[in-house]
């Protein structure tokens, strides 16, 4: 082996392969319009300033966002390229994608839809939202909320260079050995996924603990958690289940990568290694992570009906307890994911009854949503429309899962197209859903002005429509017998149904170029759809209480609270925008830093010579990382002081906005 | 020298800014606070390791087993040697809360020799058992014992790393704020090894040898 390159070749670049040369040629010329930008309106120095070096939660939270949105466009492509496979692929048809590119598609896939376009999604979310909904000036910790931004990129980015160098896991997205051990997987594709996934898990274990700081001791005077809003009370539950559960992911990966590095036997099949031990470790973690990513969702479409329906939520109690229960539950229900392991009647049964369990917190969601929309004036603006598709698809999706959560009915539907559809069901029905939502919904806070209406509809029906047109047909032929991640297939019957598949998925392909053209569209006609007010859709939480795009400091003075919906009663009692005669006072912020940037970059370096097995470089990430991280901590010069004056002047500027003294 | 500010000085009457003092204890609450949660998350990635231990522990895959690889009374003695390093870390807490900057170095370089000493005894312990041909890959129940004990070892290493660079801290800058709150925070992740050290003793060499 070559100790400058490692087992990196010149013929692990798959530049002979015309589909992987595509994606990679769009890729790189993106990246180059980009720089072009840049480079054209001399925007490196903003860039840097502005979001790179930035510790500001709503940068942070844009930040992750884009990354989201971005990586989606990747995940999609992978999905239209397997739907067309399909639709093609009746034997003796082989298709267009031969069979080792096509697992790594199916791998990637799944790979990049919950790792690298779910979690930022939420992620940026809650950074964007929580802060601002509990009157918080930022996070418990600026810095390490910027060092998990460019954790979370750098795997991302991890994950792309195997696009160009070697190729990514064939495994599947759980990697369950012992396929993806050495004697079966010997490339590097399972490397690039343990690497990946540990570096964004850091980033997300460290989310978890800074925003439980956030949430549990930076509320302002009067919030209890009993007058939180659900977004944040969501948020929370999110979070424990993070830091409870990501740890159990970090020990697997690791494991697994001792068994692939070192030569240990914990998961192998010799030597007295365990594989099922993997799965169960793989799911404890696994499920919690369905929870992680759907409990926000529910916040947000909380938020959503009640503003929309203008009516506090229906049972806010109910709301919170039953967010607990899920939280609770999540975490005694991971064996459903392999109830064919042969644990026996009686575990199989504990763990179905308590999966059934978990569709009663949900139900109660389910008709709070609805008690709150009822008698409401609904206004049927783009985030409704997001939420109503969602109490709809998300409810079908459920029921599959109850279904599912039967073992002797799992026995017959595990491992087909029934499951596939089930949790694309719930995660497009309930997470994606409640994402763009939230997008439409906060986008008018995060950057000052709203998105386009009429695009914004156009995006949800695509996305509505081709949803079912695209799952509903892989309920059938879940039925009709076949199995996931075919790569081709002999039965005919199949056929019709995969075709009407790939047409949903050509709608959804619409949607998605709706969003695009939504953004594109509401950049270019900005000052038509300028925010002055703070308050475009006359919300109940505290983040319409500031200026769109909020200052620095987000609130000049910290708001007392007395009940739940604080800014709903602000306004009812006419001290929403501004008590005339207030003092303002000088406000402390933290600086920008580079520190958090440069560990995510020497991340990323130390990663890709773990996957390459360059040990120089990895050495050298490992010692930069360290050093970037020290001089950090050796940094007292940190904060700095935004003067009363300064504050002042910021504060009428926006009064002048809402159309105030 | 905070994020934010204490909540008395958004009141609509406080115009001036509180004394620092007061932000430090805002901070060092919220980071003492952040800092237990994530040793609760390491309490999970132990329990993790704890029960892959207990699955494969006993998976010899014809190999050597606990009973006849584990000396107890030289684990005995590392048990002991890491608990004396935890009753020289109380001895540096106490100098630094009595403001003695040169007593707590010098705590701190005694806890630094001790702990250093448990790790110099466990890669001997390692290397012993390597040599004897009981590596991490010659069954399960090896690679699960040197992955739990390994991990545990990296813990207290990164705790010596960690002394020096609070040892430089220190030396430069005194017992500022900044250097109490951290010493606060590694005197937890010092104590949380050995209450992690008294499982391993337990789960993996007394029930090892039973």
């Amino acid at each position: 082996m070559n100790p400058l390159l490692g087992k990196l070749t010149l013929e692990e670049i798959p530049y002979h392969e015309p589909i992987i040369m595509g994606a990679v040629g769009v890729a790189l010329l993106g990246v180059l319009a980009i720089a072009v930008v840049l480079q054209r309106y001399r925007l490196w120095g903003w860039l840097w300033s502005e979001y790179i070096t930035s510790v500001d939660h709503k940068k942070i939270g844009i930040m992750y966002v884009l990354l989201g949105l971005v990586m989606l466009l990747r995940g999609f492509t992978d999905a239209v390229m397997m739907r067309l496979q399909q639709s093609m692929s009746l034997d003796p048809n082989p298709g267009y994608l031969p069979p080792e590119h096509f697992d790594q598609i199916f791998t990637a896939h799944g790979v990049i839809m919950i790792f690298f376009v779910a979690m930022p999604l939420i992620v940026g979310l809650m950074n964007i939202a929580v802060p601002l909904q509990i009157g918080a000036r930022d996070v418990a910790f600026p810095f390490l909320n910027s060092l998990s931004f460019w954790l979370t990129f750098s795997g991302a980015m991890l994950v792309n260079a195997s696009l160009i160098f070697g190729e990514f896991a064939k495994t599947g997205w759980a990697a369950y050995p012992p396929l993806s051990q050495l004697s079966f997987s010997p490339d590097v594709g399972v490397d690039y996924y343990i690497w990946s996934l540990q570096i964004s898990g850091i980033g997300t274990l460290l989310t978890g603990v800074n925003f439980l700081v956030t949430i549990l001791r930076m509320r302002a005077p009067g919030m209890k958690m009993m007058r939180m809003p659900i977004f944040v009370w969501t948020a929370f539950c999110t979070n424990v289940l993070i830091v409870a559960a990501f740890p159990i992911l970090t020990v697997t990966l690791a494991l697994l990568g001792l068994d692939r590095y070192v030569g240990t036997h914990f998961f192998t099949n010799d030597g007295g290694g365990e594989q099922m031990m993997y799965v169960n470790l793989f799911w404890a973690w696994g499920h919690p992570e369905v929870y992680i990513l759907v409990l926000p969702a529910f916040g947000v479409f909380s938020e959503v009906v009640a503003t929309f329906s203008g009516k506090p939520l229906f049972g806010y109690k109910t709301m919170v307890w039953a967010t607990i229960a899920i939280t609770f539950f999540s975490f005694v229900v991971w064996l459903h994911h392999f109830f064919t392991m042969g644990a026996g009647a009686n575990v199989n049964a504990f763990f179905g009854i308590a999966t059934m369990i978990i569709a009663v917190p949900t139900g109660v969601k389910m008709f709070n949503w609805l008690f709150t929309m009822f008698r409401g004036r609904v206004r049927f603006s783009v985030p409704m429309l997001w939420s109503i598709g969602f109490i709809i698809t998300f409810t079908i999706g459920g029921m599959t899962g109850v279904l599912l959560a039967m073992p002797g009915a799992d026995f017959v539907l595990h491992n087909s197209l029934f499951l596939v559809a089930h949790f694309h069901n719930t995660i497009i029905g309930g997470v994606v859903f409640g994402i763009f939502a939230a997008i439409n919904y906060w986008f008018p806070k995060a950057m000052g002005f709203r998105l386009s209406e009429p695009l914004g509809r156009a995006s949800f029906w695509c996305w509505l429509i081709g949803f079912y047109v695209a799952f509903m047909p892989l309920y059938v032929l879940g039925f009709m017998g076949m199995t996931r991640r075919l790569n081709h297939y002999p039965n005919p019957d199949w056929q019709p149904w995969l075709v009407l598949a790939a047409v949903g998925v050509a709608i959804i392909a619409v949607g998605i170029l709706c969003t695009i053209l939504q953004i594109v569209y509401s950049v270019w006609k900005r000052d038509q759809l300028r925010d002055t007010t703070g308050d475009p859709w006359d919300g109940r939480t505290l983040e319409w209480a500031t200026a769109s795009p909020p200052p620095i400091y987000n609130f000049a003075e910290v708001p007392r609270i007395t009940e739940i919906d604080a800014f709903a009663n602000m306004k009812a009692n006419g001290t929403g925008m501004f008590v005339p005669g207030t003092p303002y006072s000088d406000i402390h912020m933290p600086r920008n830093t580079a520190a958090g940037f440069l560990m995510g970059i020497f991340s990323l370096a130390l990663g890709f010579g773990l996957v390459w097995h360059i040990w120089w470089l990895v050495g050298l990430g490992a010692i930069a990382m360290t050093g970037a991280l020290l001089v950090r901590l050796f940094d007292e010069d940190i904060a700095f002081i935004i003067p009363a004056e300064q504050v002042r002047e910021t504060e009428m500027r926006r009064l002048e906005g809402v159309g105030q003294p | 020298m905070t994020i934010l500010d204490l909540p008395e000085a958004h009141s609509l009457h406080a115009k001036q800014h509180p004394p620092a003092h007061e932000d430090d204890a805002e901070l060092t609450e919220k980071t003492v606070f952040g800092f237990w949660l994530y040793l609760m998350s390491d309490v999970v990635l132990f329990a993790t390791l704890f029960a892959v231990y207990a699955v494969v522990g006993r998976s010899y895959a014809g190999g050597p087993t606990g009973k006849e690889l584990f000396d107890l009374w030289f684990v005995l003695a590392e048990t002991a040697v890491l608990l004396a390093s935890s009753v020289t870390f109380g001895f540096v807490t106490l100098a630094a809360q009595d403001n003695r900057k040169t007593a707590t170095l010098a705590w701190m370089a005694v806890t630094f020799a001790i702990g250093a000493l448990f790790i110099v005894m466990e890669l001997y312990e390692f290397h012993h058992l390597i040599a004897e041909g009981a590596g991490p890959t010659r069954s399960a129940f090896l690679s699960a014992y040197f992955a739990l004990v390994g991990t545990h070892g990296l813990h207290v290493f990164t705790g010596l790393l960690w002394m020096i660079v609070m040892a430089v801290q220190l030396a430069r800058d005194g017992l500022s704020a900044t250097v109490h709150r951290r010493l606060g925070l590694l005197g937890l992740f010092w104590h949380f090894l050995d209450v992690i050290w008294i499982i391993v003793f337990t789960e993996v060499y007394l029930i090892g040898v039973l």
